[in-house]
């Protein structure tokens, strides 16, 4: 039984309608819901997951769309009644105030003259036409939304540098400015540690770690992932090389990317011999040789960028800990031996909500149990047939647009990772299972509660089963990142300090369990 | 140059995922939250030749915008409708909102209009006037074509009496009948004896008695009227209790010294007194006379008229002249008399959406406290409704002002472009009559235009500039 309505010139973002219907998917005899707006894109993905009705024909861009397939009509009706129920509590809890919102960049604009940044979320179709009034305003961007055009791209990164702003992303997910995390971003200790990221996820984990090992960060700037592909040929990325050059707060600078486009990297290499600051490089999975060249220190993986960074940044021979971090290797050992008795699985079987720390896994993986099954393999030989089913070794990402469409990312919505969880216990060849949890403003609160009863329902399913958590986050985050470490412990799990020592773990219990 | 962003405080305008507001506030920066909505969507060949003519649209706006702020509504007397409004006849009915034949109109309209039949005793029953009104014998037009409004129902007939209201800056002239009160009355379509002999006293003893005071003045000045209404709590649309007083104030001396029966005079002065809408039937025709100054601007995206005749609600814009764009109309959220549900309403009607227009009414209804019962319950909710308009607006009125908002002028010169840019449509008070012939109002209330009208406005508009280059 399906049954659905349109409703006229409402309109939610799409998080918050995400949100409603995950709270719809919990009443009884519901077996799924959607709450979206009626834009063609949407009404792909509605298609898609068969909760699609003639009705919506009627329907366009500013509709509402509300969908639910449930056991029987009634409770349809019922599911149908409670969404309004929620968006009325959303709306009057986001009227609580009482203060006037104004309903245009314009208007907000005559409310706070002198704002300096816009940040932009909305629906990829309008995020440019926004990003580009607040430029011609002279805001710097700050734009969470993805499918803009690459076209867009450019011309607002022109426009941008023509004006002497930042034009970070499209599909910028984190940045750091004077302090103020913005969008998925963590609560990091200030200091003098500068970060470029072509990568949300690489800038929160390299960001995190400096701060919980004592660093602290002056800016993070994102530019975008695509930024350092052969199109937009880096223009923000080196841009925002030349800010922190010239930011007197900033010592050290952190270039965190995943392999640039070749024509891009000279171009990169060519900013880094300009400058007078010491720079740390990490390209996730590329050669660091041109950067090395050019003078900056170049790290294996995002641990390493951070630990040099950090010691750069107290001046302090950064070798001394590259050392402690290979002594780690031999200590944490011992603990896999342990994570390994009785265990009779074979393969990993690696659940990540950030794309960096996904491919980050494979690489490492690589290198010992050579590559892994994944929905984004570094060898396309190795693209799972059904990114629903593990095969052998398989690290996927659910944050990627298969698994994310119609979803909210998993980072904020736990309730894929923790089914497959389930599922990957129950498969007797399963010896560990890999998870990041990432911390910080726009991620899931209570990742904690999301994930111990899944790990004791898993334990009790395989009690031999090993799961091994990182963290990505600080114990400033709103999640407190003590707090769900001592929580994922008790349910069983090892948390380790980041996703690198979190992958040696793993492959030391692969070791063992293999003999 | 980026740089200089580290050296300040981070302020931020966030639009879209609303908790990332949240979240910045927490870390201790300033965020303001876009209340954005997706524009409505248009062919963007409509915008391309919208935004060629950008400025030349920008400079007719302010053209119109000037004309609007520089109006100077006065009532200068009163006369016989047949005798001063252009083109009226005995057998022409004026109505509120966009043309509609008798097939299409609604209740309360059609039962207005066996009302003023029986009225004009062109009809002795209701059975009869229904039959001469769907006969071709009965023509019928927009009060808006015959430089009147009419407010609800906005029957206009030949004998009834109306005020002559000038704008003294530009000439022209505007008409509207006299407003009976509220409850059973022809505006909200009720068609009663009570109904007519009010009418036909109003016509014999009220009339002569108000024209020979207003004569005796000269003139009296609306728009100053209006400005201190603003200012004792009316928006003058579903408040005009202060509007009305200072009405009194003036006509009251007046008549004393041209009337002679001392009951006649109590009566029409007790009317008055006893009619909190009386000067609803002044504000409308001034702000009619008001915007008409501004009609017929070439490039002009500003609106002059917004009008519902209980089934279509339709808009003209200054650059399209005198053509209305139409949708159909919707039932307000309304407070209910005892009895009375959304059931029995009918869809929106009248003329008094010009009140709106002219920077009244719901743009101004942060100024009237009094009846925030309408908008949510709070003063704030209804100073939020007053800024989302200035959203939608082409300016800032220098006169009409709200004392809550520092006296900032209201928001005036509605442009089409932003209502469809920003998916937000005008905010209209209102009064809500029921959907049937002869039963009359069942409340009052609030609602957001349609956004079909504006729509098609755009596309309309957007027509007529491509002629024009």
């Amino acid at each position: 039984m399906i049954k659905g309505i349109i409703k006229k010139g409402e309109y939610f973002d799409s998080v918050t309608l995400m949100i409603v219907s995950k709270e719809i998917n919990k009443i009884a005899g519901v077996v799924d819901s959607s709450v979206v707006m009626g834009t063609n894109e949407n009404k792909a993905i509605l298609k898609m997951a068969e909760l699609y009705i003639d009705l919506f024909d009627k329907s366009d861009d500013t509709d509402m769309l509300v969908v639910v397939s449930a056991e029987s009509e009634v409770i349809c009706s019922e599911a149908i009644k409670k969404v309004d129920e929620h968006l009325k509590q959303i709306r009057n809890k986001s009227d609580d105030s009482g203060d006037f919102n104004p309903k245009s960049f314009e208007g907000a604009v005559k409310q706070m003259p002198e704002a300096n940044l816009s940040l932009i979320s909305v629906a990829g179709k309008y995020a440019a036409a926004e990003a580009r009034k607040a430029l011609k305003n002279g805001l710097h961007v700050m734009m969470f939304s993805d499918n803009v055009t690459i076209e867009d791209e450019i011309g607002l990164k022109k426009l941008a540098i023509e004006k002497g702003l930042l034009m970070m992303g499209p599909d910028c997910g984190t940045a750091i400015i004077n302090g103020v995390p913005l969008a998925f971003a963590n609560v990091v200790n200030r200091g003098n540690i500068g970060i470029v990221a072509a990568s949300g996820t690489g800038l929160q984990e390299v960001s995190s770690i400096i701060s919980n090992l004592g660093g602290g960060i002056s800016q993070a700037l994102g530019t975008g992932g695509r930024d350092v592909k052969k199109e937009v040929g880096g223009l923000m990325f080196i841009e925002s090389i030349k800010a922190l050059e010239n930011d007197p707060q900033t010592e050290i600078i952190v270039l965190v990317s995943k392999p640039p486009h070749a024509e891009v990297l000279e171009k990169i290499a060519a900013e880094i011999k300009k400058l007078k600051k010491q720079v740390v490089a990490i390209l996730i999975g590329g050669d660091a040789k041109i950067v090395e060249n050019a003078g900056a220190i170049a790290a294996k993986n995002l641990e390493e960028a951070a630990v040099i960074a950090v010691a750069l940044s107290a001046k302090k021979d950064y070798k001394v800990d590259l050392q402690k971090l290979a002594e780690r290797k031999a200590k944490n050992f011992v603990i896999a031996q342990d994570l390994a008795k009785n265990n009779k699985g074979k393969y990993l079987r690696g659940l990540f909500s950030g794309g960096t720390l996904c491919d980050e896994a494979q690489l490492l993986l690589r290198n010992s149990f050579g590559f892994t099954y994944s929905n984004t393999p570094l060898n396309a030989e190795y693209q799972l047939k059904n990114i629903w089913k593990s095969e052998k070794h398989t690290i996927i990402d659910l944050g990627d647009d298969e698994f994310t469409a119609g979803r909210p990312h998993p980072m904020i919505d736990f309730s894929l990772r923790r089914k497959r969880i389930i599922e990957e216990a129950k498969d007797t060849e399963t010896a560990v299972i890999l998870l990041d949890v990432v911390l910080g403003y726009g991620s899931n609160l209570t990742p904690d509660d999301e994930l111990v009863p899944a790990f004791r329902e898993a334990k009790k399913i395989n009690p031999n089963l090993a799961i091994i958590c990182s963290i990505t986050g600080t114990d400033k985050d709103p999640q407190n990142r003590a707090k769900v470490k001592a929580a994922l412990q008790s349910a069983g799990a090892f948390v380790a300090e980041t996703n690198v020592e979190a992958v040696e773990l793993c492959e030391g219990v692969l070791g063992e369990c293999g003999k | 140059m980026i740089n200089k962003l580290f050296n300040k405080d981070l302020k931020v305008i966030n639009t879209g995922i609303s908790s990332f507001k949240e979240n910045i506030e927490k870390e201790g920066a300033q965020a303001v939250q876009v209340d954005w909505r997706p524009p409505v969507d248009i062919d963007e060949s409509v915008w391309d030749i919208i935004n060629l003519n950008k400025e030349k649209i920008e400079e007719a706006n302010q053209k119109a915008l000037q004309i609007i702020l520089g109006g100077k509504p006065v009532l200068l007397g009163m006369d016989i409708a047949e005798k001063v409004i252009p083109g009226m006849k005995k057998n022409l009915i004026l109505h509120s909102g966009p043309p509609i034949a008798w097939e299409r109109m609604s209740g309360p309209t059609r039962g207005a209009i066996i009302g003023a039949l029986i009225y004009e005793g062109m009809a002795a029953t209701p059975e009869e006037a229904e039959k001469l009104a769907s006969s071709p014998q009965i023509e019928y037009a927009p009060c808006h074509e015959h430089s009147t409004v009419g407010p609800m129902a906005g029957i206009v007939s030949a004998s009834m009496p109306v005020f002559i209201i000038k704008n003294e800056t530009y000439g022209n002239i505007a008409y509207c009948t006299l407003n009976e009160g509220l409850g059973k009355v022809l505006r909200y379509g009720a068609f009663g004896p009570e109904v007519i002999e009010r009418l036909k006293w109003m016509e014999k003893t009220m009339y002569p008695i108000l024209k020979s005071a207003i004569e005796s003045l000269g003139k009296i000045d609306l728009k100053n009227i209006i400005a201190q209404a603003l200012h004792m709590g009316d928006e003058v649309h579903n408040r005009n209790r202060a509007g009305t007083s200072l009405f009194y104030r003036a006509i009251a001396p007046a008549i004393i010294r041209t009337s002679e029966n001392r009951e006649d005079m109590a009566k029409v002065l007790e009317f008055i007194n006893g009619n909190d809408h009386f000067f609803l039937n002044l504000s409308m025709p001034a702000a009619k006379a008001t915007l008409d100054a501004a009609m017929n601007i070439p490039f002009s995206s500003v609106v002059i008229t917004l009008a519902r005749n209980g089934t279509d609600f339709g808009i003209r814009i200054s650059g399209t002249g005198e053509k209305w764009f139409v949708g159909a109309a919707l039932v307000p959220d309304a407070l209910y008399f005892p009895g009375f549900t959304k059931e029995d309403a009918n869809p929106d009607i009248g003329d008094s959406a010009i009140t709106e227009t002219v920077g009244l009414g719901g743009f101004a209804i942060a100024a009237s406290p009094a009846i925030v019962q309408f908008v949510g319950g709070t003063a704030k909710d209804a100073v939020n409704y007053t800024l989302a308009m200035y959203e939608i607006t082409a300016g800032e009125n220098n006169i009409y002002q709200i004392p809550y908002l520092n006296f900032r002028g209201t928001p005036t010169g509605i442009d089409v472009r932003k209502v469809i840019e920003r998916n937000l449509t005008p905010f209209i008070d209102t009064g809500v009559a029921h959907k049937n012939p002869g039963v009359g109002q069942v409340g009052a209330g609030v609602l957001s235009a349609p956004m079909e009208p504006f729509k098609n406005g755009i596309i309309g508009f957007a027509e007529e500039l491509k002629t024009k280059n």
